[in-house]
């Protein structure tokens, strides 16, 4: 909670560091080097990492909207999740005539459902720049309509965490209909281009996990601007009295509404950038225990310090990727663990700790 | 670049615009520059606010005194936008309507109040807490943008000074003491340049000298600003009040010097008889 | 062929005649036993013309003889090749389970190849299809003859016209009598006289039944060549006018049964929100493993059946107090654990009683597995209540809506007339007051915690009697329980018993026209737009405390 504490700078420093180094590195070292080299990493790592990269862009955007303006939202993986369709459309329209039916037009599962023609708002999306327009626009103005809507009447701590949560449980059950025109239950998946390079090879793979990279280390930078700025001032000041700040003349919901479409786009821009590196996006992303992990990775780095919620992103799913490896049952017993013991015992999370250490150190 | 043309809420932010451009036209001709007329306030059934009427002159330093439960805080809390009366008329100057403004836009035209329980952020410096307070837009993009020029910065400066916190420039709000606390949110009261001031307890927690000073200050605002303190301490009132108003079950029970106050035989009987 | 035919009507007719004296006189000379075991040795020599005589026979006999009729219309009667003893087989994975005919007692299972049917003829099948209708007619049971007299109504014949008559005349039964009457106004429309068929169709336009409504719209339609099926214009108008009138009593009758079904999805509703109004309500506490504490008490039905499986009522009835208790006591558990250390950080107590709910539903995935369970209905809260034909009652819906009331009562009362209640009131109203009066507020909290979880467990049981017992039991409501909780008012139980009913209504009436996802999605959405507009729901609390 502290915003300005001995050791954050160091421990910001380190982390961007190392995630330089991820991003620049591994990729030049794929594309360069031949594929039997020692410094050579597996697609499936390299795919992993790029996972790993977009989570934590996903805790970087939360991380803005409740650990410093204090709104606890429940539902963010809906705009990751809404970002990573309008991707997925594009990718879908780029099959073309290579899907199993062989449409031109038509995306396979629309065949399959008998439509003769192509709805409406699939239309655009075979225009990369239209997509990637959609991928920020259409989660910012979800945002937007929900927060106007929640802000300026005011509704706040639990009540606001259950609607976002109500939010994202619509979505899920809106985006499992067939009807809808997504895909339904299956989504959007077996993607074969991306602006005309193969989805499957290494290079491709290499560039994404770079740009993931790219994307994250702006979007830190960004945030920290803002975090520094007065505006950064006025949403931790409402995060801590909300009324207080409405009393020194500025419009409490505009700054929130402001943050959250923010974050929302951040979020989107995430979604867009998971869903050709796992290849497959489903209305399980809005599940409400999706956007309930993304809290805890959140509580778990730290929570008002932005590059802890990336240590936090980055090391829960770590630790999912060798858990559900080794033994599926103990993921969600750990998960639920770490639910439980982050909130009692590390309220400040790994940051916290860390920082006390080098305190201890440092004295 | 033009803060309004890049702002994404441009319809709602004109409403604000036309609010701040209404508090420069405030109309204190005939004299008072709020006027409060029949208010009445309930809640279930208690009626903490009762036809209550009451005019303050612009630059005036007035105290509003009464027991506990008399309706003090909740008349500010009407003044200020917090909360709504069930029925009466509350202006700003002439033809300001403060029941048609939210918070912040009352705020923004020009009515600032301190709170009883000191409201200041405990995460933020003493610095940025003033900073917050500075009289500048309050819009979201021109916020984001803001860069102190020299002059606010100066502004900050003398403030900071005013209050008796200048070695504690850098220092998180919420390690002050609950007197600093006190002047830190008068001097963010001050940062506002507000045409009325609303003081709810100003000198609560603080040491005999601290109480001198707020004394002072008050006394030296006068006349530039419209002051409402509400305060339990006589002795304080007496220091500083040409005009006392006592509030009882939510009316104003009677007006005048302290003196004349004090003798009203209906103020005994409140305070003492009650 | 057919001459064949011809001579089967014949016989039919002669069979017919027969049974109808019989039906009237009942003349019994032999003793049925051997009677009856004279026409099975009939029934099994081989040639057609032999099983009529036989069935003849077996109609002779009465009721006695109809679970024999029965089961060779439904070719479920064979011979024992082994013996050539007439057995009755009902059909398993395995073979057939075999029953004698003459005495019904138990033979064993037997593998398909050691039977041959007893096979039937079209013909024949009518003509038996018809002499188990008049003797199910004259069955000691009313069900079965309410059965018989509805299967009638759809035979055109002038034979079973006058069965029903002459049944019409000595029967007691009123439910009976009255279906007689409408299947004999039904065969008076068919009256070649006007106005027997204009006065039937004045009679039956008071009748709450299917066949009337189907009968009259087939006479308004058009054949192929655009004319009317019905001729005759003025019979057209009255049917036209005597449809009106019932279709208004359906809509009138299917509104009040989607009031019904909303009803007992809100008390669903309600019994799954209610616990969680109290901790949410009295102690500020988000409880977001509230679901997982009702998946509990459907699990323990589950176990509890699992231990009694013959006494399905009895297990019931004792779950839910088991499952109170087993639920009450994992919530005290939570509480003492971990939400005390996080009173006043209520976000903080939503993720940590998230992180519960996680560890609950993967304990009950390892230990029971993680595929659903179905719970058995008892025999009493199976079925439906018919009140007539448009309108029939769910008896388990209707028994979870009794018991959502009389659960509801209970805790009012609990919280009107309790020590505790009382205590918890004034720690919901002020905290430190309380405390500073001396009551324990520690102890409060938990007996308030293991209140409302008690409560879910109880929600489970009812839970298991309408969806399959799974790990996925508590998420699936929990959404919706907060909604209830919400849209109701924090902290006011009628405002989440008025809220549960609203909602389900709500649902319920929108499921027809948009489907039942939509309807949930449409629902949520109007609750997301209800809280802009009154964010404290729709019973709020008043008063200073009440800004704080």
């Amino acid at each position: 909670m502290k915003l300005i504490g001995l050791g954050d700078d160091k421990l910001a420093m380190t982390v961007l560091f190392v995630l330089a180094a991820v991003t620049f590195i591994i990729p030049i070292c794929n594309l360069m080097l031949p594929a039997d080299s020692a410094l050579h990493f597996s697609a499936y790592t390299v795919s992993l990492l790029g996972k790993y990269l977009t989570f934590a862009l996903l805790g970087l955007s939360l991380d803005l909207v409740w650990g410093y303006c204090g709104i606890l939202a429940l539902g963010h993986g809906a705009f990751f999740a809404l970002g990573g369709y309008a991707m997925g459309m594009y990718l879908m329209r780029q099959i073309g005539t290579r899907g199993v039916y062989g449409d031109p037009l038509l995306p396979d599962f629309m065949v399959f459902l008998n439509w003769k023609e192509l709805p409406w708002y699939w239309l655009g999306f075979d225009q990369f720049w239209f997509a990637m327009l959609m991928v920020v626009l259409v989660p910012g103005v979800l945002a937007f309509v929900f927060g106007w809507l929640a802000f300026r009447s005011r509704v706040t701590g639990v009540y606001l965490s259950i609607i976002t949560q109500a939010l994202t449980y619509a979505l899920l059950l809106a985006f499992f209909r067939n009807e809808m025109g997504f895909g339904g239950n299956n989504g959007l998946t077996d993607f074969k281009e991306l602006l005309g390079f193969n989805i499957q090879s290494e290079a491709v793979r290499a560039i994404l996990l770079m740009l993931s990279g790219m994307a994250l280390i702006s979007a830190y930078l960004i945030c920290r601007w803002i975090v520094s700025t007065k505006l950064g001032r006025v949403i931790t000041a409402i995060r801590d009295q909300e009324s207080r700040v409405r009393f020194l003349g500025y419009r409490v919901e505009m700054f929130k509404l402001w943050i959250f479409v923010f974050a929302a786009m951040l979020a989107g821009i995430a979604g867009a950038l998971y869903v050709p590196q796992v290849g497959i996006i489903n209305p399980s992303e809005f599940s409400p225990l999706n956007s309930l992990e993304i809290v805890i990775w959140v509580a778990m780095g730290g929570r008002g310090t932005l590059y802890g919620a990336i240590i936090g992103a980055v090391l829960v799913n770590y630790s999912k990727t060798v858990l559900t490896g080794l033994m599926p049952e103990i993921w969600l017993f750990s998960l639920g663990a770490v639910f439980v013991g982050v909130t009692i015992l590390l309220p400040d999370g790994i940051v916290g700790l860390l920082k006390r250490r080098l305190q201890e150190l440092q004295s | 670049m033009n803060a309004y043309a890049e702002n994404v809420f441009g319809e709602y932010d004109t409403r604000v615009r036309g609010i701040m451009i209404s508090a420069s036209e405030l109309d204190v001709r005939h004299g008072p520059i709020l006027y409060l007329e029949d208010v009445s306030v309930s809640f279930d059934g208690f009626k903490a606010l009762n036809d209550l009427s009451l005019y303050i002159d612009a630059g005036e330093l007035r105290c509003l005194i009464g027991p506990n439960g008399a309706g003090k805080t909740t008349l500010m809390d009407v003044i200020t936008g917090k909360t709504r009366p069930d029925t009466g008329s509350v202006f700003f100057g002439q033809t300001i309507d403060l029941l048609k403004m939210d918070e912040p836009s009352i705020a923004q035209a020009g009515i600032c109040r301190k709170f009883q329980k000191p409201s200041v952020f405990d995460a933020l410096t003493v610095f940025e807490n003033l900073e917050l307070a500075l009289k500048t837009d309050r819009r979201t993009w021109s916020t984001l943008f803001h860069r102190l020029n020299g002059e606010q910065r100066d502004r900050i400066e003398q403030i900071i000074e005013t209050i008796g916190l200048g070695t504690c420039h850098q220092l998180r709000a919420g390690a002050l003491s609950h007197g600093q606390k006190q002047w830190l949110e008068i001097g963010m009261l001050l940062m506002q340049e507000p045409k009325v001031m609303l003081v709810d307890e100003p000198i609560a927690g603080m040491t005999h000298q601290e109480i001198e000073r707020t004394a002072e200050l008050l006394l030296s605002l006068q006349g530039h600003h419209s002051i409402v303190v509400v305060e339990h301490d006589m002795e304080f009132v007496r220091s500083i009040a040409s005009k006392v108003t006592v509030l009882h079950e939510g009316s104003v029970l009677t007006e005048g010097t302290m003196d004349e106050v004090q003798n009203d035989p209906r103020v005994i009987q409140v305070y003492l008889g009650g | 062929m057919k001459a064949n035919s011809i001579k089967c009507c014949l016989r039919l007719s002669a069979i017919l005649m027969l049974v109808f004296s019989l039906a009237i006189h009942g003349d019994q000379e032999i003793p049925p036993a051997s009677k009856l075991q004279d026409a099975l040795s009939i029934l099994k020599q081989g040639s057609m013309a032999d099983r009529e005589l036989a069935v003849n026979q077996l109609a002779d006999l009465g009721a006695s003889s109809l679970p024999i009729l029965q089961a060779l219309l439904d070719g479920k009667l064979f011979t024992l090749k082994s013996d050539t003893s007439l057995v009755i087989g009902i059909d398993n994975n395995h073979g057939y389970t075999l029953s004698d005919a003459l005495t019904g007692s138990e033979k064993g299972v037997i593998e398909r190849s050691a039977v041959t049917k007893i096979n039937l003829t079209n013909n024949l099948r009518v003509a038996l299809r018809k002499i188990i209708g008049q003797l199910q007619l004259s069955a000691d049971d009313p069900a079965i003859r309410l059965a018989a007299v509805k299967a009638m109504a759809n035979e055109e014949d002038d034979n079973t016209q006058s069965l029903l008559k002459a049944r019409a005349l000595i029967e007691k039964d009123e439910d009976v009598q009255q279906a007689i009457n409408v299947v004999l106004l039904l065969k008076d429309m068919n009256s070649s006289d006007k106005l027997i068929r204009i006065k039937a169709i004045d009679l039956l336009k008071e009748q709450n039944n299917r066949d009337v409504a189907n009968r009259l719209n087939a006479m308004l339609e058009k054949d192929e060549t655009g004319n009317f099926i019905e001729a005759d214009s003025e019979i057209r108008s009255v049917a036209k006018a005597a449809l009106i009138k019932i279709n208004s009593r359906l809509q009138i009758y299917s509104a009040m049964e989607t009031v019904f079904f909303g009803l007992s999805l809100g008390a669903v509703l309600v019994l799954a929100a209610i616990g969680l109004a109290i901790t949410f309500g009295v102690m500020g506490v988000i409880n977001m493993a509230h679901g997982e504490l009702m998946m509990l008490g459907a699990y323990t039905t589950y176990v509890i059946q699992q231990l009694m499986p013959n006494h399905l009522g009895i297990s019931i009835i004792l779950s839910i107090p088991a499952a109170f208790m087993i639920s009450a006591l994992v919530g005290i558990l939570i509480e003492r654990g971990i939400i005390r250390f996080l009173y006043g950080r209520p976000l903080e107590t939503l993720l940590a009683t998230f992180g519960v709910s996680l560890i609950l539903q993967q304990s009950v995935r390892s230990i029971f597995s993680p595929l659903n369970r179905s719970v058995a209905t008892p025999e009493w809260m199976s079925g439906s209540l018919q009140i007539n034909d448009f309108l029939s009652l769910t008896w388990n819906r209707f028994y979870i809506l009794v018991f959502c009331l009389l659960v509801f009562m209970l805790l009012l009362q609990i919280l009107k007339r309790t020590r505790l209640g009382l205590e918890v009131r004034a720690v919901a109203q002020n905290r430190t007051m309380a405390k500073a009066m001396g009551i324990p507020t520690a102890k409060v909290d938990a007996m308030t915690f293991g209140l409302g979880s008690g409560i879910a467990g109880v929600a489970g049981v009812a839970l298991s009697q309408i969806t399959n017992v799974g790990p996925n039991l508590g998420q699936a409501y929990i959404v919706d329980s907060f909604m209830v909780v919400v849209f109701g008012g924090v902290g006011n139980l009628w405002g989440t018993l008025v809220a549960g009913f609203i909602l389900g209504i709500a649902n319920k009436f929108l499921e027809p026209f948009s489907g039942a996802v939509l309807a949930k999605i449409l629902v949520l959405i109007f609750i997301i737009l209800f809280i802009q507009k009154r964010p404290r729901g729709l019973f709020p609390q008043k008063g200073r405390a009440a800004d704080s």
